[in-house]
C-alpha cells in the first residue's frame, strides 16, 4: 500500500514538472507576442488593471483590422500577461518567464520602479527589449540598451512644479510634506526643495516634514507646517495619502493652495478627498478632461468600455505598447528566429527619435529616456482634471 | 554504503542540476525557480528552528534576511563594482569568485549579530510578547535602511550583478544557481547536525518546558542565543544570496509581507521537521509560479488550500516528523550519522 502511494506521488510530481517544463512552447509564424509583466495582485492592482485593459483595447483595435501590418504581410498580436505581484523576485520571475517560455518580442512594464530595476535588468541580460510605462526612477534604464520607458523623470517633474508653483501663487516660500519610505515620494521632494531654493533662496522651504508609508494622522507635520506660514504646501504623495493630508491640514486652519505630482492623477482621488481638493493643482502626464484628438478617442473609447476615466497608467500604457509595436514595423520584416527579431526591434525603438503618443510627443536621444512635456491640472469643481498650463523641457 | 547513498546523490543533484542548467536544457525561469525555491528553503528551515523546534514564535524573519541582503551587495559592490561611495572597484572582477562566498559570510554574520535584537530580549520574555519584539526588529531593520541615504534608501540599492558576471568572467556556468545549491544544502546540513546533537537536544528541551529544561542543566540563555542567532544568520545568507540573484535590493522587498510567507512554509510543513520545512519551501514556489496565470484568483486559491490543510491536517504536512519517519523503507536506502 505504502509502496503504492510513493509511486503514484512520484508520477503525479513527474507528470507536474513536466507540464511545467512544456508550458508555453510551440509559436506560430503569423502571430507576434508581446509580454506584459504587470502589477495585477498585490498592492497596487488598479494600476497593472488600467495597464491591461488598455492593452487589451488596443489588440483589439489592430486584431479587428486583420493584424499589424509589418513589410506588407499581416501578423497577429498575441499579448500575453503576467502577473508580478507588486514585487521584485516575482517581477523578474515574469519577466524570465515571458522572455524563456512565452518568447515573447518584447516586454511591457513592470510600472513601478521596485519591480522595473530588477526586471529591467534582467531583461538586459537576456537581451530582450522592454518598455516600463510609468516608471519613473533613473536606474530603471541607465547602462541598459535594451530598456526604453515611456514617462518622464523625476528631475524634469520636481522643477515643473517649482515654476508653476512660483508663477501661478506669486509664492516665495514652500512647505513640502512626503513618505520618507516611498522612493518615489522623497526623491521628488528632495529635488523640489534643491530647485526652489534655487530660485528663492536658501531657507524659503520653511519646512521639510515626512512621513511613513502607511500613516493616516498627520496632524503633528502639518501643524508645523501650518505654523512656518507658508504659501503653499507642495505634496508628492500618493492619492490616498493626498486625500487624507489635505482635509487635515484644513481642519488646522490652512487655507492656502497645494501644489501635487503625477501620484494624485488616480480616479480615486475624488471619492476619497471631496471638496477639499477641489481647485488645487499638481502636474503629471496627461489631461483627460478637455484632451482633443486622439487622446480624446482613446479617453472616451476606455470610459464607454470599461466605466471610468482612464488614469495617466492606461494612457502610458497605450503609448509604450504602440511605441513597441511601431519598432516591430519599421523593423521591416520579421525574423524567424527570435533572438534575431528581439535585436532588430531594439535596434528600431533606438532609432525612433521622436513619437506622437497620446500622452503627448516623445523625444529619444539615444538613450531609454524620453523628453515630453509634463500637463499641470486643476481639480474643477466638477472633480474633473482639467488643463491648466504645459511644461515642456528646454 | 548507506551511509554515503545520500551525499553522493545530493552532490550528484547539484552535478546534474548545474550541468542541464550550462547546456541549456532549463531555461532562465526554471533556474530562477530553482534559485528562489533553495532561498525559500534556507529561510524555512532556518526559521523552523525558532518556531518549530523552539516553539517561539518570531515573524521578523524578513529583517534579518534583510540585513544579510544589504550588507552581502554593499560588501560585493564595494569591491568589484563602480559606485558612488569608493568610485571605483578595489578588487579585480577575476577575484569575484573567492571573495563572494566571504561576503555572503560577512551578511550571515552581521544577520547574526542582528539577531541579539530578538535573543537578548527571550531571555525574559516569550510567547506573544516576544512575537511583537520580533515584528518590531522588522520594522526597525527597514526604517534604518529607509533612512540610510548612502545605500540608497527606500530607492533600493543595485550593482550586485558586476560580482556574477566577474564570476562567470572566469569561468563560465551558473554560478548562482550553483552557490545556492550549496547554500540550501549547507543550511539543512547545519540544521540537522545542530538539532540532532547533544547540545541541540536543549531547543526542543525549551519548546516542552522551560523550567523543567533549566533544571535537567540546559543553559537556556545560551541555547536561546545560539538558536536566535543561528536563525537569524542563515536568514541573512538567505538574503545576501537573493540580492546577487536579483542583481537588486530594495528594503520593502523584507517586509512584514515576506515574513508571513516564511511562516506560512514552516506551519504547512509542520513544526520541528527539516525535511516538512523543505518539502513545503518546494511545494510553495512552485505553487505559486504555476498559479500566476490565475492572477488574482491566485490568493483565494492558496490561502484556501492553507485552510483546508489546517482544518484536516493542523500539524502540517510532515507534522513533526522527518521523511524517514514516514516511510520507514526508506531508511533501507539512506542513513545519517
Amino acid at each position: 500500500m505504502k509502496a503504492m502511494t510513493i509511486k503514484v506521488l512520484v508520477a503525479v510530481l513527474a507528470l507536474a514538472l513536466g507540464a511545467f517544463a512544456l508550458m508555453g512552447c510551440g509559436t506560430d509564424s503569423n502571430v507576434i507576442k508581446i509580454g506584459f509583466n504587470l502589477e495585477l495582485t498585490g498592492d497596487i492592482p488598479k494600476v497593472g488593471e488600467a495597464s491591461k485593459f488598455a492593452a487589451e483595447m488596443l489588440k483589439e483595435d489592430i486584431n479587428s483590422k486583420g493584424g499589424l501590418d509589418v513589410g506588407g504581410k499581416k501578423y497577429k498580436l498575441e499579448f500575453v500577461y503576467q502577473d508580478n505581484e507588486a514585487k521584485a523576485d516575482s517581477a523578474v520571475n515574469a519577466a524570465l518567464k515571458l522572455i524563456t517560455q512565452d518568447n515573447v518580442v518584447a516586454i511591457i512594464g513592470p510600472n513601478s520602479s521596485k519591480q522595473a530595476i530588477p526586471a529591467g535588468g534582467a531583461c538586459n541580460d537576456n537581451q530582450t527589449p522592454m518598455v516600463s510605462p510609468w516608471s519613473t526612477n533613473p536606474d530603471t534604464t541607465k547602462d541598459r540598451p535594451w530598456v526604453f520607458r515611456a514617462a518622464f523623470l523625476d528631475p524634469f517633474q520636481g522643477p515643473v512644479a517649482a515654476n508653476f508653483a512660483a508663477k501661478q501663487f506669486g509664492a516665495k516660500t514652500a512647505a513640502v510634506l512626503f513618505d520618507i519610505a516611498n522612493d518615489y515620494s522623497k526623491g521628488l521632494a528632495e529635488i523640489f526643495k534643491v530647485e526652489w531654493e534655487k530660485k528663492s533662496g536658501a531657507g524659503t522651504v520653511v519646512a521639510f516634514e515626512s512621513h511613513g508609508t502607511k500613516d493616516q494622522d498627520f496632524s503633528a507635520q502639518l501643524t508645523k507646517i501650518v505654523a512656518a506660514k507658508p504659501d503653499f504646501i507642495f505634496v508628492p504623495d500618493n492619492y490616498n495619502q493626498v486625500a487624507l493630508i489635505i482635509k487635515q491640514a484644513h481642519d488646522l486652519g490652512y487655507k492656502g493652495p497645494f501644489m501635487g505630482s503625477d501620484a494624485w492623477g488616480s480616479a480615486e482621488l475624488m471619492t476619497l478627498c471631496g471638496k477639499d481638493c477641489i481647485g488645487q493643482f499638481f502636474s503629471t502626464h496627461y489631461a483627460a478632461a478637455g484632451a482633443q484628438g486622439a487622446t480624446k478617442e482613446f479617453i472616451d473609447r476606455y470610459t464607454t468600455k470599461y466605466k471610468y476615466v482612464p488614469d495617466d497608467v492606461a494612457a502610458l500604457t497605450w503609448d509604450a505598447t504602440r511605441l513597441v509595436l511601431q519598432a516591430v514595423q519599421e523593423a521591416g520584416k520579421v525574423e524567424k528566429d527570435i533572438k534575431a527579431e528581439r535585436k532588430i526591434v531594439r535596434d528600431a525603438l533606438a532609432n525612433i527619435k521622436e513619437f506622437a503618443g497620446i500622452t503627448g510627443t516623445m523625444k529619444f536621444h539615444g538613450t531609454g529616456d524620453p523628453d515630453k512635456c509634463a500637463v499641470v491640472v486643476q481639480i474643477s469643481p466638477e472633480g474633473k482634471f482639467e488643463f491648466k498650463e504645459s511644461v515642456c523641457p528646454q | 554504503m548507506q551511509k554515503h547513498t545520500f551525499t553522493i546523490s545530493l552532490f550528484a543533484g547539484i552535478f546534474v542540476l548545474t550541468a542541464l542548467a550550462q547546456f541549456g536544457v532549463i531555461n532562465q525561469y526554471l533556474q530562477s525557480v530553482i534559485m528562489l525555491m533553495g532561498v525559500n528553503i534556507i529561510l524555512s528551515t532556518s526559521l523552523n528552528l525558532v518556531n518549530g523546534y523552539m516553539g517561539e514564535f518570531s515573524c521578523g524573519h524578513g529583517g534579518f534576511m534583510c540585513v544579510g541582503a544589504y550588507v552581502s551587495s554593499v560588501v560585493t559592490v564595494l569591491l568589484f563594482s563602480k559606485n558612488h561611495i569608493l568610485g571605483a572597484p578595489l578588487l579585480p572582477p577575476s577575484l569575484a569568485l573567492f571573495a563572494f562566498p566571504l561576503a555572503l559570510f560577512a551578511g550571515a554574520a552581521v544577520a547574526a549579530v542582528a539577531g541579539l535584537v530578538v535573543a537578548i530580549p527571550s531571555f525574559k520574555t516569550r510567547g506573544d510578547y516576544l512575537a511583537i519584539i520580533t515584528l518590531a526588529a522588522n520594522y526597525i531593520v527597514i526604517s534604518a535602511i529607509d533612512n540610510m541615504e548612502i545605500i540608497g534608501g527606500p530607492r533600493g540599492f543595485m550593482g550586485m550583478n558586476a560580482t556574477v558576471h566577474g564570476m562567470e568572467g572566469l569561468l563560465d556556468i551558473p554560478w548562482m544557481l550553483l552557490w545556492v545549491l550549496f547554500g540550501t544544502v549547507f543550511t539543512v546540513w547545519l540544521l540537522r547536525r545542530f538539532v540532532t546533537s547533544t547540545l541541540g537536544k536543549g531547543v526542543p528541551a525549551i519548546a516542552q518546558d522551560e523550567i523543567a529544561a533549566e533544571i535537567m542543566s540546559v543553559d537556556t540563555n545560551r541555547m536561546k542565543l545560539i538558536a536566535f542567532m543561528l536563525s537569524s544568520g542563515l536568514a541573512g545568507l538567505a538574503g545576501g544570496l537573493f540580492a546577487h540573484i536579483l542583481g537588486y535590493v530594495n528594503p520593502h522587498s523584507f517586509d512584514i509581507m515576506k515574513s508571513t510567507e516564511v511562516m506560512v512554509m514552516v506551519y504547512l510543513g509542520g513544526m520541528g521537521s527539516l525535511s516538512g520545512a523543505t518539502l513545503s519551501a518546494v511545494l510553495f514556489t512552485v505553487l505559486l509560479e504555476v498559479l500566476r496565470p490565475l492572477e488574482i484568483w491566485k490568493w483565494v486559491v492558496i490561502p484556501l488550500l492553507l485552510i483546508l490543510l489546517m482544518q484536516f491536517r493542523p500539524e502540517g504536512i510532515m507534522g513533526n516528523k522527518e521523511l524517514s519517519d514516514l516511510f520507514p523503507k526508506l531508511k533501507k536506502y539512506y542513513s545519517f550519522k
